[in-house]
């Protein structure tokens, strides 16, 4: 059985995973000269906007260009399936944690991370397929070897675009609910102070310079 | 002082004879390197740096433009203009189908006008920025300018008008704007002899509701004697029920006005109540009159204007309303009537007079309670010129026109005629400060210099006349702007600039009041406009009798339908253009060869229509006139025109491009639609209205 605290903790951690029903998962933010006030993407459990209302409108109206398919949240099913899974996990994170059973909780937390993954890997896809499947009989603008996939984390170059793409606080959310998900399974359950399993100790400051020469010795 | 004045009208005469002497010879020669006016580094003072904006928003009348201008303070740039009373050929104004109900008036379709006055409208005597009121001197209008959409939204045509030039002022909190009339003529105007005007002709001063866009609407008119009214200004504060106007050619003469207008020692400054008015016509003591004029409204949501017709207008007389007029004895027709920030003082700048003249409220108040009157003009009470006066500015210069003021207790007055702002003292009417303008301001404005709260920063001066401060430019020559700096002891020049038409009189506000209001497009869903291109099944082509419909989108970079076949000589051919962009700042423009009116330009999520009537046989192209994009010039297309009775069917060929655009743009359709969208590809047949019986569903109207 779970400690008290861990199934608070577990709790929680399911309860933080509704943020990510209100908030945007994802935000990819495009920059150039003559978008001074910037055009960006939200991805959201069950649908993609603009920052703006009218971004995703004007993203696909500058995607044509480069031959890019028209991004439309309607014919994208994992944004019918997300809300759902989401939706799926929160319940049984609570039922999870009010049964307390110390498997049944590592069970959950192997389905969660399995999802995550599964999720990033997914978005990352869809990415590549927007950015490499490209209409490019009929596309006006033709960069030989030019593909136009947006970064999963981090910032890009892209033609005259700069996009740069973070998680959004959903993805924060749900990350962070993910992070406490396994303190709480992997926690020691008594309250003696010992140290806690390897998995989830701190690694001391400092502790990874030794490595760093010797391997590059090696 | 004698000395001043004499040199003075010495001077001016010279440089007239100089002049009418260049006029004959040659240009002038160039001026030699330096500064004429401006001393020490003013330059950091108007310098805005690039990629930042200027502290003022200031729009300048046009004059004989008929326009408006933008310009930004202090840098002097000119930002935009706006058409109000004249075609504007640059972006359709006027010429497309949904502007031009704009323009019309009950002497039909009027495209120009003399653009004087300006006039923001106020809250509490302070500009609230919600519109800018403009008028039309020549064919009286009075029109309302957004200062969201930053366009004309509203145009009111006054009846029983000869020339609206006291006008577009407003009352403290914009309940009303007024106008009134420069020419007298016989109200309601008829055939009669001009000899006959004394006595016959009448002067006029609407009161026109103003407090909601869209419902102008002249409340009524006061009949008043045959004078020329030429300027005024509504009180504030203890005066804001009353408005005050400058009147001339109390001579009433019809002929020779400069000799014979200019006899009077005094003419007087009309002091008009309006809450004692509004309060006669609701008891019933006005008169409704037959009367024939327009009121124009932009529809907010088709964007397309409409002509109301107005058969009637309530007026008023003096005699029906006990306590509603008095004028007050002011030497020697005067100009400008101006009120101080407090209400207490009314500056008239006397354009012949050796003085300014400056009457107090609170005088006036205790004249009227004192029955202090001077006879009477057609039984309107004049009050006595002492009972009135609070003080007399001596020596202000040659031709005082109009004063603002700075809001520190200082007022500053434009003098024509010796060419100088002249800064003096409430008060103690003592000058102290004058500096000169190059070359004869008539008007000056201070941002808020006619409100209860002047920024007394920068005075802008406007010049009638500009010679060679230049760059010569052959014998037309931009009028002349200079910017001063008022904020210490001594006003100091800081720029020159050139204007557009003649601006007469500005209004400035603080860019931070509306600069986060601007709109940015219009949005796509809510477009009601009959013909608006939301959706792909809407653009097509259709044929009424000799009248040909064309629904059109653009976007970047194609117009749908591109290519059309069918049309014939003598056909009428309306290009309805929806600009189906949901982006700031991207315009597109529509043109097609032979067109006899002008380009459209079609702002994002609105429709406009361009009439055009082919009369050559022949492929005539039609592209986008306004650089969208990289591929702006492939936005194209072609009109095929046969012969009358020819047997080409209508045809119109559509971009899948542009349709689907159309349909994402408008959020509409199912899923399992849209990816039927998808399926449509580029190498499948074009769609087409003539043989196709789901063309509807693809993008095009079938034909009738």
């Amino acid at each position: 059985m779970l400690s008290t605290s861990n199934r608070i903790l577990l709790a929680a951690a399911s309860l933080l995973l509704a943020l990510a029903f209100v908030f945007p998962l994802w935000r990819i933010v495009l920059q150039a000269p003559q978008y001074p006030e910037g055009l960006g993407l939200e991805i959201h459990v069950n649908t993609v906007t603009g920052v703006k209302p009218q971004d995703l409108q004007n993203i696909n109206g500058l995607n044509h260009y480069i031959g890019m398919k028209a991004i439309e949240p309607d014919t994208i099913p994992e944004l019918r399936l997300m809300p759902l899974a989401l939706g799926a996990l929160l319940a049984s994170g609570l039922l999870v944690a009010l049964v307390g059973r110390r498997t049944l909780a590592r069970l959950w937390v192997g389905v969660f991370l399995l999802g995550a993954l599964a999720g990033v890997a997914d978005f990352w896809y869809w990415q590549y397929d927007y950015g490499h499947n490209l209409d490019v009989e009929n596309a006006p603008i033709k960069v030989p070897g030019m593909t136009y996939q947006p970064p999963l984390f981090g910032t890009k170059k892209l033609l005259n675009f700069t996009a740069t793409s973070w998680p959004a606080i959903g993805g924060w959310a749900a990350f962070s609910a993910l992070a406490l998900a396994i303190v709480a399974v992997t926690r020691r359950n008594d309250s003696t102070g010992r140290a806690v399993p390897r998995a989830t100790r701190p690694a001391p400051v400092g502790a990874s310079l030794p490595v760093g020469p010797s391997r590059s010795l090696t | 002082m004698r000395n001043r004045q004499t040199f003075g009208w010495i001077a001016a005469t010279a440089s007239v004879s100089l002049v009418a002497g260049y006029g004959f010879g040659c240009t002038p020669a160039s001026r030699p390197g330096g500064t004429v006016g401006a001393a020490g580094d003013v330059a950091s003072q108007v310098y805005v740096a690039p990629g930042t904006h200027d502290e003022f928003y200031a729009f300048l009348s046009g004059g004989f433009s008929g326009q408006l201008s933008i310009v930004g303070l202090p840098s002097g740039r000119l930002l935009k203009v706006i058409p109000v009373f004249s075609q504007y050929p640059e972006n359709g104004y006027g010429y497309s189908e949904e502007t031009k109900p704009m323009l019309e008036t009950s002497y039909g379709f009027v495209p120009w006008d003399d653009l004087h006055h300006t006039a923001l409208s106020h809250t509490d005597s302070k500009a609230d920025g919600r519109w800018i009121f403009v008028n039309g001197n020549n064919t009286p209008r009075v029109a309302r300018v957004d200062l969201t959409h930053m366009e004309t939204a509203e145009i009111l045509e006054i009846p029983n008008t000869g020339g609206n030039h006291a006008s577009p002022f407003v009352t403290a909190n914009t309940e009303y704007v007024v106008s009134a009339s420069r020419f007298s003529i016989p109200v309601p105007n008829r055939d009669m002899p001009i000899a006959e005007y004394k006595g016959n002709f009448k002067g006029v001063v609407s009161f026109i509701n103003a407090s909601e866009a869209g419902k102008m609407d002249v409340a009524f008119q006061l009949i008043v004697p045959g004078f020329n009214y030429d300027l005024a200004r509504a009180g504030k504060g203890p005066s804001k029920d009353w408005i005050f106007f400058t009147s001339y050619n109390t001579e009433e003469a019809a002929e020779k006005l400069e000799i014979n207008a200019s006899k009077n020692d005094k003419d007087f400054v009309a002091a008009v109540n309006w809450k004692r008015l509004e309060s006669c016509v609701g008891e019933g003591k006005g008169t409704r009159m037959d009367a024939d004029y327009r009121h124009n409204v932009m529809d907010e949501f088709t964007r397309a204007g409409r002509t109301e017709t107005k058969r009637s207008v309530m007026t008023i007389l003096p005699s029906a309303c006990e306590g509603a007029i008095y004028y007050m004895p002011t030497p020697k027709s005067p100009h400008g009537a101006d009120v101080d920030p407090t209400g207490e003082y009314i500056v008239a700048g006397g354009k012949l007079a050796t003085v300014i003249p400056v009457h107090s409220f609170s005088k006036m108040q205790q004249a009227i309670k004192d029955q202090a009157f001077d006879g009477d003009a057609y039984g309107v009470p004049i009050l006595k010129y002492e009972a009135t006066i609070a003080g007399e500015v001596q020596d202000p210069g040659l031709g005082p026109l109009h004063t603002e003021f700075d809001g520190k207790g200082y007022a500053y007055t434009s003098v024509f005629i010796s060419s100088e702002i002249v800064k003096w003292k409430l008060g103690t009417w003592e000058v102290v400060d004058r500096i000169p303008t190059y070359y004869s301001v008539g008007h000056l404005m201070i941002p808020g210099g006619d409100s209860r709260e002047p920024f007394g920063k920068y005075a802008l001066a406007m010049n009638k006349i500009t010679k060679d401060r230049y760059l010569p430019t052959g014998m037309e020559l931009a009028h002349s702007a200079q910017l001063y700096d008022i904020s210490g002891d001594k006003m100091k020049l800081l720029l020159d600039f050139p204007t557009h038409g003649e601006p007469h009189y500005a209004n400035a506000l603080p860019a931070s009041l509306i600069k986060d209001r601007q709109a940015k497009f219009f949005r796509l869903a809510e477009n009601r406009h009959p013909q608006v291109v939301r959706a792909a099944k809407e653009t097509g082509i259709e044929r009424r009798g000799k009248t040909v419909h064309v629904r059109m989108s653009a976007v970047r970079s194609s117009f749908s339908p591109d290519n059309i076949e069918g049309v014939q000589v003598g056909d009428t051919v309306l290009f309805h253009v929806t600009n189906i962009e949901q982006d700031w700042d991207v315009p597109h423009g529509f043109a097609v060869m032979g067109a006899t009116n002008a380009e459209l330009l079609v702002m994002p999520g609105e429709t406009r229509t361009l009439k055009w009537v082919p009369t050559k046989a022949g492929i005539h192209p039609m592209y986008c006139t306004d650089f969208c994009s990289a591929l702006h010039q492939e936005m194209q297309g072609y009109v095929r025109v046969s012969p009358a009775g020819s047997s080409v069917p209508l045809t119109a060929v559509s971009s899948r491009r542009s349709q689907q655009m159309a349909r994402l743009n408008s959020g509409e359709g199912t899923p399992a639609e849209r990816r039927a969208l998808e399926q449509l590809r580029p190498d499948r047949p074009p769609v087409t209205t003539a043989t196709d019986p789901h063309a509807a569903h693809r993008g095009t109207s079938p034909q009738r």
